[in-house]
Protein backbone atom coordinates (compact mmCIF):
# COMPACT_ATOMS: atom_id res chain seq x y z
CA UNK A 1 0.00 0.00 0.00
CA UNK A 2 1.22 3.27 -0.76
CA UNK A 3 0.13 6.87 0.57
CA UNK A 4 -0.13 9.69 -2.06
CA UNK A 5 0.10 13.33 -1.24
CA UNK A 6 -0.40 15.29 -4.29
CA UNK A 7 -0.51 18.82 -4.08
CA UNK A 8 -1.86 20.76 -6.39
CA UNK A 9 -3.39 24.22 -8.10
CA UNK A 10 -7.02 24.63 -6.01
CA UNK A 11 -8.97 25.62 -8.70
CA UNK A 12 -7.65 22.11 -10.41
CA UNK A 13 -9.33 19.78 -7.53
CA UNK A 14 -12.60 18.99 -9.19
CA UNK A 15 -10.83 17.96 -12.48
CA UNK A 16 -8.43 15.07 -10.24
CA UNK A 17 -11.18 14.54 -8.42
CA UNK A 18 -13.80 13.57 -11.45
CA UNK A 19 -10.55 12.05 -12.83
CA UNK A 20 -9.88 9.63 -9.53
CA UNK A 21 -13.52 8.17 -9.05
CA UNK A 22 -13.36 7.52 -12.73
CA UNK A 23 -10.99 5.23 -12.68
CA UNK A 24 -12.80 3.71 -9.24
CA UNK A 25 -10.72 5.48 -6.63
CA UNK A 26 -12.96 5.60 -3.90
CA UNK A 27 -11.88 8.12 -1.27
CA UNK A 28 -9.68 10.96 -0.42
CA UNK A 29 -8.58 13.57 1.80
CA UNK A 30 -8.58 17.27 0.79
CA UNK A 31 -6.44 19.81 2.72
CA UNK A 32 -6.22 23.44 2.09
CA UNK A 33 -3.01 24.31 2.70
CA UNK A 34 0.15 26.68 1.85
CA UNK A 35 2.78 26.54 0.39
CA UNK A 36 6.14 27.71 -2.04
CA UNK A 37 7.92 25.57 -4.46
CA UNK A 38 10.01 27.22 -7.62
CA UNK A 39 6.70 29.65 -8.40
CA UNK A 40 7.47 31.66 -4.77
CA UNK A 41 4.95 34.02 -3.88
CA UNK A 42 3.62 36.81 -5.20
CA UNK A 43 2.57 40.32 -4.05
CA UNK A 44 -0.37 42.32 -3.31
CA UNK A 45 -0.98 46.10 -3.44
CA UNK A 46 -3.44 47.72 -0.34
CA UNK A 47 -3.81 51.34 -1.06
CA UNK A 48 -0.58 51.73 -2.39
CA UNK A 49 1.50 49.62 -0.48
CA UNK A 50 3.03 46.64 -1.62
CA UNK A 51 2.64 43.05 0.35
CA UNK A 52 5.05 40.35 -0.12
CA UNK A 53 3.20 36.96 -0.09
CA UNK A 54 5.52 33.84 0.22
CA UNK A 55 3.02 30.99 0.94
CA UNK A 56 0.77 30.58 -1.94
CA UNK A 57 -2.72 28.76 -0.95
CA UNK A 58 -2.59 25.18 -2.58
CA UNK A 59 -4.75 22.15 -2.58
CA UNK A 60 -3.03 18.94 -1.14
CA UNK A 61 -4.95 15.29 -1.32
CA UNK A 62 -4.22 12.37 0.25
CA UNK A 63 -5.26 9.01 -1.23
CA UNK A 64 -4.14 5.19 0.55
CA UNK A 65 -4.13 2.87 -2.65
CA UNK A 66 -3.08 -0.66 -3.20
CA UNK A 67 0.10 -1.28 -4.71
CA UNK A 68 -1.38 -2.81 -8.28
CA UNK A 69 -3.22 1.18 -8.84
CA UNK A 70 -0.36 3.36 -7.77
CA UNK A 71 1.02 4.16 -11.13
CA UNK A 72 -2.60 4.68 -12.34
CA UNK A 73 -3.66 7.00 -10.20
CA UNK A 74 -0.21 8.79 -10.24
CA UNK A 75 -0.73 9.45 -14.09
CA UNK A 76 -4.20 9.90 -13.51
CA UNK A 77 -3.39 12.67 -11.19
CA UNK A 78 -0.29 14.02 -13.23
CA UNK A 79 -2.31 14.26 -16.17
CA UNK A 80 -5.52 15.84 -14.87
CA UNK A 81 -3.69 18.73 -12.48
CA UNK A 82 -1.50 19.67 -15.10
CA UNK A 83 -1.79 23.68 -16.75
CA UNK A 84 1.67 23.59 -17.98
CA UNK A 85 2.42 26.29 -16.01
CA UNK A 86 4.90 27.03 -13.23
CA UNK A 87 2.90 26.19 -9.62
CA UNK A 88 0.82 22.95 -11.09
CA UNK A 89 2.36 21.34 -8.17
CA UNK A 90 3.85 18.18 -6.94
CA UNK A 91 2.60 13.98 -5.87
CA UNK A 92 4.83 12.22 -3.66
CA UNK A 93 4.43 8.97 -2.52
CA UNK A 94 5.31 6.76 0.50
CA UNK A 95 4.93 3.73 1.92
CA UNK A 96 1.58 3.08 3.93
CA UNK A 97 1.91 0.35 6.82
CA UNK A 98 -1.43 -0.65 7.74
CA UNK A 99 -5.11 0.52 6.90
CA UNK A 100 -8.29 0.11 9.12
CA UNK A 101 -11.74 0.59 8.62
CA UNK A 102 -12.95 1.98 11.99
CA UNK A 103 -16.93 0.61 11.28
CA UNK A 104 -15.81 -3.30 10.25
CA UNK A 105 -11.91 -3.58 11.60
CA UNK A 106 -11.20 -4.55 8.02
CA UNK A 107 -7.32 -3.76 7.52
CA UNK A 108 -4.83 -3.49 4.42
CA UNK A 109 -6.29 -3.50 1.10
CA UNK A 110 -9.78 -4.61 2.35
CA UNK A 111 -9.58 -1.05 4.21
CA UNK A 112 -8.72 0.76 1.28
CA UNK B 1 0.15 34.29 37.01
CA UNK B 2 -3.13 34.44 36.21
CA UNK B 3 -4.54 35.81 39.40
CA UNK B 4 -1.66 38.63 39.26
CA UNK B 5 -3.08 39.66 35.99
CA UNK B 6 -6.51 39.83 37.25
CA UNK B 7 -5.28 41.82 40.14
CA UNK B 8 -3.43 44.53 38.08
CA UNK B 9 -6.40 45.16 35.73
CA UNK B 10 -8.50 45.49 38.29
CA UNK B 11 -5.70 47.99 39.44
CA UNK B 12 -6.48 49.51 36.53
CA UNK B 13 -10.12 49.96 36.85
CA UNK B 14 -9.89 51.39 39.85
CA UNK B 15 -7.95 54.10 38.94
CA UNK B 16 -10.07 54.83 35.65
CA UNK B 17 -12.80 54.82 38.12
CA UNK B 18 -11.15 57.39 40.35
CA UNK B 19 -9.45 59.74 37.61
CA UNK B 20 -12.80 60.12 35.23
CA UNK B 21 -14.68 62.28 37.99
CA UNK B 22 -11.71 64.28 39.01
CA UNK B 23 -11.27 65.46 35.05
CA UNK B 24 -15.13 66.48 34.92
CA UNK B 25 -14.63 68.50 38.08
CA UNK B 26 -11.78 70.00 36.40
CA UNK B 27 -14.20 71.15 33.47
CA UNK B 28 -16.72 72.48 35.80
CA UNK B 29 -15.54 75.46 37.55
CA UNK B 30 -14.49 76.54 33.50
CA UNK B 31 -17.72 75.88 32.67
CA UNK B 32 -19.06 77.48 35.52
CA UNK B 33 -17.66 80.74 34.78
CA UNK B 34 -20.73 81.65 32.65
CA UNK B 35 -23.49 81.79 34.65
CA UNK B 36 -26.82 81.43 32.70
CA UNK B 37 -30.02 82.52 33.64
CA UNK B 38 -32.22 80.75 30.69
CA UNK B 39 -35.03 78.51 31.15
CA UNK B 40 -34.05 75.05 31.42
CA UNK B 41 -37.19 73.61 30.23
CA UNK B 42 -36.89 74.92 27.12
CA UNK B 43 -33.49 75.51 25.51
CA UNK B 44 -32.82 76.53 22.50
CA UNK B 45 -29.64 75.13 21.53
CA UNK B 46 -27.78 77.11 19.10
CA UNK B 47 -27.76 74.99 15.94
CA UNK B 48 -24.89 74.18 13.81
CA UNK B 49 -22.83 76.17 12.13
CA UNK B 50 -24.80 76.56 9.33
CA UNK B 51 -27.75 77.66 10.52
CA UNK B 52 -25.52 80.40 11.90
CA UNK B 53 -24.19 81.21 8.99
CA UNK B 54 -27.00 81.38 6.67
CA UNK B 55 -29.55 82.18 9.41
CA UNK B 56 -32.50 81.04 6.95
CA UNK B 57 -33.86 79.61 9.70
CA UNK B 58 -34.09 81.66 12.70
CA UNK B 59 -34.53 79.30 15.82
CA UNK B 60 -37.61 78.32 16.55
CA UNK B 61 -39.08 78.12 20.72
CA UNK B 62 -42.32 76.29 19.59
CA UNK B 63 -43.88 74.65 22.16
CA UNK B 64 -44.95 71.49 19.95
CA UNK B 65 -42.02 69.57 17.99
CA UNK B 66 -42.68 69.25 14.06
CA UNK B 67 -43.51 65.69 13.01
CA UNK B 68 -41.06 65.94 10.03
CA UNK B 69 -38.20 67.30 11.20
CA UNK B 70 -38.74 64.72 14.20
CA UNK B 71 -39.18 61.81 12.39
CA UNK B 72 -36.40 62.32 10.16
CA UNK B 73 -33.69 63.03 12.95
CA UNK B 74 -34.48 59.96 14.37
CA UNK B 75 -34.48 58.26 11.16
CA UNK B 76 -31.03 59.83 10.84
CA UNK B 77 -29.79 58.72 14.17
CA UNK B 78 -29.82 55.08 13.48
CA UNK B 79 -28.36 55.63 10.39
CA UNK B 80 -24.92 57.31 12.08
CA UNK B 81 -25.33 54.49 14.70
CA UNK B 82 -25.46 52.27 11.92
CA UNK B 83 -22.03 53.66 10.75
CA UNK B 84 -19.94 52.69 13.68
CA UNK B 85 -22.01 49.39 14.53
CA UNK B 86 -21.57 47.24 12.54
CA UNK B 87 -20.08 49.38 9.51
CA UNK B 88 -16.90 51.23 10.88
CA UNK B 89 -16.36 47.73 12.87
CA UNK B 90 -16.65 45.65 9.90
CA UNK B 91 -14.68 47.25 7.84
CA UNK B 92 -11.97 48.32 9.84
CA UNK B 93 -12.36 44.08 10.96
CA UNK B 94 -11.52 43.11 7.41
CA UNK B 95 -8.47 45.06 6.94
CA UNK B 96 -6.56 43.64 9.99
CA UNK B 97 -4.55 40.03 9.98
CA UNK B 98 -7.57 37.33 11.14
CA UNK B 99 -6.07 36.88 14.14
CA UNK B 100 -7.28 40.26 15.26
CA UNK B 101 -10.46 40.24 13.97
CA UNK B 102 -12.31 40.22 17.06
CA UNK B 103 -10.11 42.90 18.99
CA UNK B 104 -11.30 45.79 16.00
CA UNK B 105 -14.81 44.46 16.41
CA UNK B 106 -14.68 44.48 20.21
CA UNK B 107 -12.33 48.06 20.15
CA UNK B 108 -15.40 49.44 17.99
CA UNK B 109 -18.19 48.03 20.51
CA UNK B 110 -16.95 48.98 23.24
CA UNK B 111 -16.36 52.60 22.50
CA UNK B 112 -19.94 52.98 20.93
CA UNK B 113 -21.29 51.65 25.02
CA UNK B 114 -18.54 53.73 26.55
CA UNK B 115 -18.87 57.01 24.58
CA UNK B 116 -22.61 56.84 24.98
CA UNK B 117 -22.15 56.31 29.28
CA UNK B 118 -20.08 59.65 28.59
CA UNK B 119 -21.95 61.71 26.44
CA UNK B 120 -25.11 61.35 29.19
CA UNK B 121 -23.18 61.85 31.95
CA UNK B 122 -21.57 65.06 30.75
CA UNK B 123 -20.30 64.77 27.31
CA UNK B 124 -23.78 66.66 25.83
CA UNK B 125 -23.80 69.13 28.44
CA UNK B 126 -20.29 70.52 27.78
CA UNK B 127 -20.31 70.28 24.70
CA UNK B 128 -23.59 71.41 23.42
CA UNK B 129 -25.42 73.86 26.37
CA UNK B 130 -24.87 77.24 26.32
CA UNK B 131 -20.92 77.84 28.29
CA UNK B 132 -18.84 79.87 27.95
CA UNK B 133 -15.98 80.88 24.96
CA UNK B 134 -14.42 77.26 25.48
CA UNK B 135 -16.34 74.81 27.10
CA UNK B 136 -20.55 74.83 27.56
CA UNK B 137 -22.39 74.47 30.18
CA UNK B 138 -23.38 71.91 33.34
CA UNK B 139 -27.04 72.11 33.40
CA UNK B 140 -27.08 68.68 31.58
CA UNK B 141 -24.89 67.18 33.38
CA UNK B 142 -26.57 63.48 33.37
CA UNK B 143 -29.19 64.65 31.51
CA UNK B 144 -30.83 66.69 34.59
CA UNK B 145 -33.75 68.36 33.59
CA UNK B 146 -34.66 67.02 30.49
CA UNK B 147 -37.96 65.64 29.70
CA UNK B 148 -39.89 64.34 26.89
CA UNK B 149 -41.28 67.81 26.11
CA UNK B 150 -37.64 69.55 26.22
CA UNK B 151 -37.07 70.71 22.74
CA UNK B 152 -34.13 72.16 20.32
CA UNK B 153 -35.10 74.38 17.92
CA UNK B 154 -38.27 72.18 16.52
CA UNK B 155 -37.77 68.55 17.91
CA UNK B 156 -37.48 66.90 20.74
CA UNK B 157 -34.07 67.58 22.51
CA UNK B 158 -33.62 63.78 23.58
CA UNK B 159 -33.73 63.40 19.47
CA UNK B 160 -30.85 65.81 19.48
CA UNK B 161 -29.06 64.48 22.52
CA UNK B 162 -28.58 61.00 21.05
CA UNK B 163 -28.22 62.03 17.25
CA UNK B 164 -24.88 63.76 18.86
CA UNK B 165 -24.80 60.97 21.09
CA UNK B 166 -23.77 58.81 17.70
CA UNK B 167 -21.05 61.34 16.77
CA UNK B 168 -19.49 61.10 19.70
CA UNK B 169 -19.33 57.24 19.32
CA UNK B 170 -17.70 57.21 15.88
CA UNK B 171 -15.15 59.95 16.67
CA UNK B 172 -13.18 57.99 19.15
CA UNK B 173 -13.83 54.65 16.57
CA UNK B 174 -12.53 56.36 13.78
CA UNK B 175 -9.01 56.43 15.91
CA UNK B 176 -8.74 52.95 16.16
CA UNK B 177 -7.73 52.74 13.03
CA UNK B 178 -4.56 54.00 14.34
CA UNK B 179 -3.43 51.41 17.11
CA UNK B 180 -4.96 48.18 15.59
CA UNK B 181 -3.55 44.75 15.91
CA UNK B 182 -1.19 45.82 19.10
CA UNK B 183 -2.42 47.48 21.81
CA UNK B 184 -4.08 47.06 25.33
CA UNK B 185 -7.47 46.42 25.23
CA UNK B 186 -7.25 48.53 28.94
CA UNK B 187 -5.62 51.19 27.39
CA UNK B 188 -7.53 51.32 24.47
CA UNK B 189 -10.24 52.24 27.03
CA UNK B 190 -8.88 54.86 29.08
CA UNK B 191 -7.59 56.36 26.11
CA UNK B 192 -10.84 56.45 24.50
CA UNK B 193 -12.78 57.71 27.21
CA UNK B 194 -10.32 60.31 27.95
CA UNK B 195 -10.05 61.81 24.23
CA UNK B 196 -13.58 62.45 23.79
CA UNK B 197 -14.03 64.30 26.77
CA UNK B 198 -10.39 65.89 26.40
CA UNK B 199 -10.45 66.75 22.44
CA UNK B 200 -14.22 66.02 21.18
CA UNK B 201 -16.63 67.73 23.64
CA UNK B 202 -14.30 70.96 23.17
CA UNK B 203 -13.92 70.84 19.72
CA UNK B 204 -17.74 70.08 19.55
CA UNK B 205 -18.66 73.08 21.59
CA UNK B 206 -16.29 75.26 20.15
CA UNK B 207 -17.58 74.68 16.68
CA UNK B 208 -21.13 73.61 16.70
CA UNK B 209 -21.84 74.24 20.78
CA UNK B 210 -21.64 77.89 20.39
CA UNK B 211 -18.50 78.59 21.07
CA UNK B 212 -14.97 80.84 20.25
CA UNK B 213 -15.06 79.04 15.97
CA UNK B 214 -18.82 79.40 15.93
CA UNK B 215 -18.79 83.25 16.78
CA UNK B 216 -16.34 83.05 14.80
CA UNK B 217 -18.30 81.96 11.59
CA UNK B 218 -16.55 78.84 11.01
CA UNK B 219 -18.22 76.14 8.59
CA UNK B 220 -18.40 72.67 9.62
CA UNK B 221 -21.64 71.10 8.62
CA UNK B 222 -21.09 67.87 9.44
CA UNK B 223 -17.86 67.22 11.04
CA UNK B 224 -14.74 68.01 9.19
CA UNK B 225 -13.12 69.83 12.04
CA UNK B 226 -15.06 68.27 14.86
CA UNK B 227 -14.98 64.78 13.56
CA UNK B 228 -12.68 64.17 10.94
CA UNK B 229 -9.55 66.49 11.69
CA UNK B 230 -9.88 65.92 15.29
CA UNK B 231 -9.64 61.69 14.33
CA UNK B 232 -6.82 61.98 12.05
CA UNK B 233 -4.51 64.38 13.95
CA UNK B 234 -5.18 62.14 17.14
CA UNK B 235 -4.45 59.04 14.89
CA UNK B 236 -1.56 60.27 13.51
CA UNK B 237 -0.36 61.10 17.78
CA UNK B 238 -0.93 57.75 18.69
CA UNK B 239 0.17 55.57 16.02
CA UNK B 240 3.83 57.49 16.02
CA UNK B 241 4.06 57.09 19.92
CA UNK B 242 2.35 53.02 20.09
CA UNK B 243 5.39 52.51 17.47
CA UNK B 244 4.85 50.56 14.35
CA UNK B 245 3.39 46.76 14.04
CA UNK B 246 5.98 43.91 13.72
CA UNK B 247 6.79 43.57 10.10
CA UNK B 248 6.02 46.71 9.47
CA UNK B 249 6.29 47.86 6.37
CA UNK B 250 7.94 45.34 5.06
CA UNK B 251 6.81 42.27 5.88
CA UNK B 252 2.98 42.67 6.90
CA UNK B 253 0.28 40.72 6.56
CA UNK B 254 -2.16 42.24 4.16
CA UNK B 255 -6.02 42.56 5.01
CA UNK B 256 -7.40 39.48 5.91
CA UNK B 257 -10.87 39.90 4.04
CA UNK B 258 -11.27 42.43 1.68
CA UNK B 259 -14.98 41.07 1.21
CA UNK B 260 -15.92 42.32 4.97
CA UNK B 261 -14.19 45.75 4.32
CA UNK B 262 -16.13 46.31 1.17
CA UNK B 263 -19.58 45.24 3.28
CA UNK B 264 -18.43 47.56 6.10
CA UNK B 265 -17.80 50.65 4.14
CA UNK B 266 -21.10 50.25 1.97
CA UNK B 267 -22.81 50.89 5.40
CA UNK B 268 -20.92 53.67 6.34
CA UNK B 269 -21.91 54.82 2.41
CA UNK B 270 -25.76 54.38 3.59
CA UNK B 271 -25.00 55.62 7.27
CA UNK B 272 -22.87 58.89 5.96
CA UNK B 273 -26.94 59.97 4.69
CA UNK B 274 -27.57 60.18 8.40
CA UNK B 275 -24.50 62.21 9.33
CA UNK B 276 -24.50 65.10 6.83
CA UNK B 277 -28.02 64.93 5.45
CA UNK B 278 -28.88 64.84 9.32
CA UNK B 279 -26.77 67.35 10.47
CA UNK B 280 -28.94 70.14 8.65
CA UNK B 281 -31.49 69.30 11.90
CA UNK B 282 -34.07 69.56 9.83
CA UNK B 283 -35.71 68.02 7.12
CA UNK B 284 -35.59 69.68 4.41
CA UNK B 285 -33.88 71.39 1.20
CA UNK B 286 -30.65 71.88 2.94
CA UNK B 287 -30.64 67.66 3.83
CA UNK B 288 -31.92 67.35 0.61
CA UNK B 289 -29.05 68.49 -0.73
CA UNK B 290 -26.73 67.30 1.57
CA UNK B 291 -27.39 64.09 1.07
CA UNK B 292 -27.33 64.68 -2.77
CA UNK B 293 -23.59 66.32 -2.56
CA UNK B 294 -22.67 63.38 -0.08
CA UNK B 295 -23.75 60.83 -2.72
CA UNK B 296 -22.03 62.53 -5.70
CA UNK B 297 -18.71 63.12 -3.86
CA UNK B 298 -18.61 59.40 -2.79
CA UNK B 299 -18.63 58.27 -5.80
CA UNK B 300 -16.19 60.58 -8.08
CA UNK B 301 -13.83 59.44 -5.48
CA UNK B 302 -14.27 56.51 -5.31
CA UNK B 303 -13.77 56.61 -8.88
CA UNK B 304 -10.66 59.05 -8.91
CA UNK B 305 -8.72 56.50 -6.36
CA UNK B 306 -9.57 53.69 -8.39
CA UNK B 307 -8.30 54.96 -11.71
CA UNK B 308 -5.46 56.30 -9.78
CA UNK B 309 -4.35 53.03 -8.38
CA UNK B 310 -4.75 51.37 -11.41
CA UNK B 311 -2.09 53.89 -12.70
CA UNK B 312 -0.01 53.65 -10.14
CA UNK B 313 0.18 49.53 -9.40
CA UNK B 314 -1.77 48.46 -12.56
CA UNK B 315 -4.47 46.97 -10.50
CA UNK B 316 -7.78 48.52 -9.66
CA UNK B 317 -8.42 46.96 -6.02
CA UNK B 318 -11.75 46.60 -3.99
CA UNK B 319 -10.31 47.60 -1.30
CA UNK B 320 -8.78 50.70 -2.98
CA UNK B 321 -11.74 51.64 -4.54
CA UNK B 322 -13.73 51.19 -0.85
CA UNK B 323 -11.26 53.38 0.19
CA UNK B 324 -11.81 56.27 -2.21
CA UNK B 325 -15.04 56.35 -1.19
CA UNK B 326 -14.39 57.19 2.76
CA UNK B 327 -11.91 59.70 1.36
CA UNK B 328 -15.01 61.06 -0.69
CA UNK B 329 -17.31 61.02 2.33
CA UNK B 330 -14.61 62.11 4.96
CA UNK B 331 -13.81 65.27 2.20
CA UNK B 332 -17.12 66.21 1.13
CA UNK B 333 -18.85 66.19 5.25
CA UNK B 334 -17.85 70.14 6.11
CA UNK B 335 -19.04 71.10 2.97
CA UNK B 336 -22.42 69.19 2.74
CA UNK B 337 -24.37 72.07 3.49
CA UNK B 338 -22.42 74.93 1.18
CA UNK B 339 -21.60 73.12 -1.82
CA UNK B 340 -23.54 72.25 -5.14
CA UNK B 341 -23.55 69.07 -7.18
CA UNK B 342 -20.60 69.94 -8.88
CA UNK B 343 -18.82 71.35 -6.29
CA UNK B 344 -18.92 67.90 -4.90
CA UNK B 345 -17.52 66.49 -8.15
CA UNK B 346 -14.56 68.83 -7.74
CA UNK B 347 -14.24 67.58 -3.95
CA UNK B 348 -15.07 64.16 -4.41
CA UNK B 349 -11.79 64.13 -7.45
CA UNK B 350 -9.51 66.43 -5.02
CA UNK B 351 -9.99 63.96 -2.28
CA UNK B 352 -9.25 60.79 -4.28
CA UNK B 353 -6.02 62.14 -5.32
CA UNK B 354 -4.70 63.72 -2.46
CA UNK B 355 -5.51 61.25 0.45
CA UNK B 356 -4.35 58.11 -1.93
CA UNK B 357 -1.20 60.05 -2.25
CA UNK B 358 -1.74 60.83 2.00
CA UNK B 359 -1.57 57.02 2.49
CA UNK B 360 1.78 57.03 1.12
CA UNK B 361 3.43 59.75 2.68
CA UNK B 362 2.47 58.91 5.76
CA UNK B 363 3.26 55.24 5.57
CA UNK B 364 6.45 55.81 3.54
CA UNK B 365 8.17 59.38 3.86
CA UNK B 366 6.89 59.66 7.97
CA UNK B 367 7.42 55.80 8.22
CA UNK B 368 4.37 56.22 11.05
CA UNK B 369 2.18 53.10 11.33
CA UNK B 370 -0.74 54.66 11.33
CA UNK B 371 -2.15 51.10 10.31
CA UNK B 372 -5.68 51.70 8.36
CA UNK B 373 -4.66 55.13 7.11
CA UNK B 374 -6.94 57.29 9.98
CA UNK B 375 -4.72 60.53 9.36
CA UNK B 376 -4.43 60.12 5.73
CA UNK B 377 -8.06 59.32 4.80
CA UNK B 378 -10.21 61.37 7.25
CA UNK B 379 -7.49 63.57 8.72
CA UNK B 380 -6.38 64.71 5.38
CA UNK B 381 -9.93 64.48 3.83
CA UNK B 382 -11.52 66.36 6.47
CA UNK B 383 -9.28 69.36 6.37
CA UNK B 384 -9.04 69.37 3.00
CA UNK B 385 -13.48 70.01 2.74
CA UNK B 386 -12.89 72.16 5.22
CA UNK B 387 -10.82 74.39 3.17
CA UNK B 388 -12.45 74.24 0.02
CA UNK B 389 -15.75 74.69 1.04
CA UNK B 390 -14.85 78.29 1.84
CA UNK B 391 -14.30 78.70 -2.53
CA UNK B 392 -17.32 75.99 -3.59
CA UNK B 393 -19.55 77.55 -1.60
CA UNK B 394 -19.50 80.53 -2.61
CA UNK B 395 -22.74 81.57 -3.40
CA UNK B 396 -23.29 81.00 -7.65
CA UNK B 397 -20.12 78.47 -7.92
CA UNK B 398 -20.84 75.70 -9.47
CA UNK B 399 -23.95 75.90 -7.12
CA UNK B 400 -22.62 76.53 -3.88
CA UNK B 401 -24.43 78.74 -1.30
CA UNK B 402 -23.98 81.06 2.24
CA UNK B 403 -20.85 82.56 1.80
CA UNK B 404 -20.43 85.88 -0.32
CA UNK B 405 -17.88 86.38 -2.98
CA UNK B 406 -16.32 88.99 -1.29
CA UNK B 407 -15.98 86.97 1.90
CA UNK B 408 -14.37 83.80 0.64
CA UNK B 409 -10.81 84.95 1.38
CA UNK B 410 -11.60 85.82 4.44
CA UNK B 411 -14.14 82.12 5.53
CA UNK B 412 -10.67 80.48 4.27
CA UNK B 413 -8.53 82.16 6.98
CA UNK B 414 -11.44 81.35 9.65
CA UNK B 415 -11.69 77.65 7.97
CA UNK B 416 -8.05 77.28 8.16
CA UNK B 417 -7.99 78.73 11.80
CA UNK B 418 -10.34 76.22 12.99
CA UNK B 419 -8.67 72.96 11.25
CA UNK B 420 -5.16 74.19 13.03
CA UNK B 421 -7.20 74.91 16.71
CA UNK B 422 -8.46 71.76 16.30
CA UNK B 423 -5.17 69.77 15.37
CA UNK B 424 -3.21 71.69 17.83
CA UNK B 425 -5.55 70.84 20.68
CA UNK B 426 -5.63 66.86 19.00
CA UNK B 427 -2.17 66.57 18.99
CA UNK B 428 -1.24 68.47 22.57
CA UNK B 429 -4.20 66.45 24.02
CA UNK B 430 -3.44 63.20 22.40
CA UNK B 431 0.19 63.18 24.06
CA UNK B 432 -0.54 63.83 27.49
CA UNK B 433 -3.90 61.57 27.29
CA UNK B 434 -1.22 58.60 25.72
CA UNK B 435 1.23 58.91 28.65
CA UNK B 436 -1.43 59.25 31.33
CA UNK B 437 -2.97 56.25 30.10
CA UNK B 438 0.93 54.41 30.01
CA UNK B 439 1.10 55.09 33.51
CA UNK B 440 -2.03 53.43 34.55
CA UNK B 441 -1.46 50.52 32.51
CA UNK B 442 2.28 50.18 32.41
CA UNK B 443 2.75 50.96 28.69
CA UNK B 444 -0.15 50.85 26.45
CA UNK B 445 1.30 48.15 23.62
CA UNK B 446 0.77 44.66 24.37
CA UNK B 447 3.98 42.27 24.61
CA UNK B 448 5.71 40.80 21.64
CA UNK B 449 4.47 37.56 22.33
CA UNK B 450 0.98 38.51 22.80
CA UNK B 451 1.32 40.45 19.39
CA UNK B 452 2.50 37.40 17.46
CA UNK B 453 -0.19 35.58 18.69
CA UNK B 454 -2.92 38.03 18.26
CA UNK B 455 -5.18 39.94 20.08
CA UNK B 456 -8.48 37.90 19.55
CA UNK B 457 -6.59 35.10 21.64
CA UNK B 458 -4.33 37.24 23.75
CA UNK B 459 -6.84 40.00 24.90
CA UNK B 460 -10.00 38.09 24.38
CA UNK B 461 -9.74 34.80 24.43
CA UNK B 462 -11.85 34.36 21.52
CA UNK B 463 -11.13 32.95 17.99
CA UNK B 464 -12.07 35.02 14.76
CA UNK B 465 -11.78 32.08 12.51
CA UNK B 466 -11.99 28.22 13.58
CA UNK B 467 -12.28 24.83 12.10
CA UNK B 468 -15.32 23.34 13.96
Amino acid sequence: MKLIKAIIKPFKLEDVKDALSEIGIEGMTVIETKGFGRQKGHTEIYRGSEYTIDFLPKVMIEIAVSDEMIDKVIDTIVTSAKTGKIGDGKVFVQPLEQAIRIRTGEQADEAL
Amino acid sequence: MEIFKHQSLFRVWLRTITILPFIMLLTLPIAAQEEDSKDVNAVTIESRANDQQQSNSAPIASKSPDSGNTAWMLTATALVLFMTLPGLALFYGGLVQSKNVLSVLMHCFTIACLSSIIWVACGYSLALTEGSEWIGGTERVFLNGLTADSLNNDFPESVWIIFQMTFAIITPGLIVGAFVERIKFSAMMIFSGLWLLVVYVPTCYWVWGGGWLAKAGVIDFAGGIVVHATAGASALTIAAMLGRRQGFPKNLRPPHSPGLVMIGAAMLWVGWFGFNAGSAAAADGSAGMAMLVTHISAATASLVWMFVEWKQTGKPGLVGIVTGMVAGLATITPASGNVGPMGAVIIGATAGIVCYFACGIIKEKLNIDDSLDVAAVHGVGGVLGTLMVAFLGVEGTLGGQGINLDSAGDQFIIQAKGCLAAITLSVVATYVIVKITSALTGGIRVSEEEETKGLDQASHGENGYSIQ
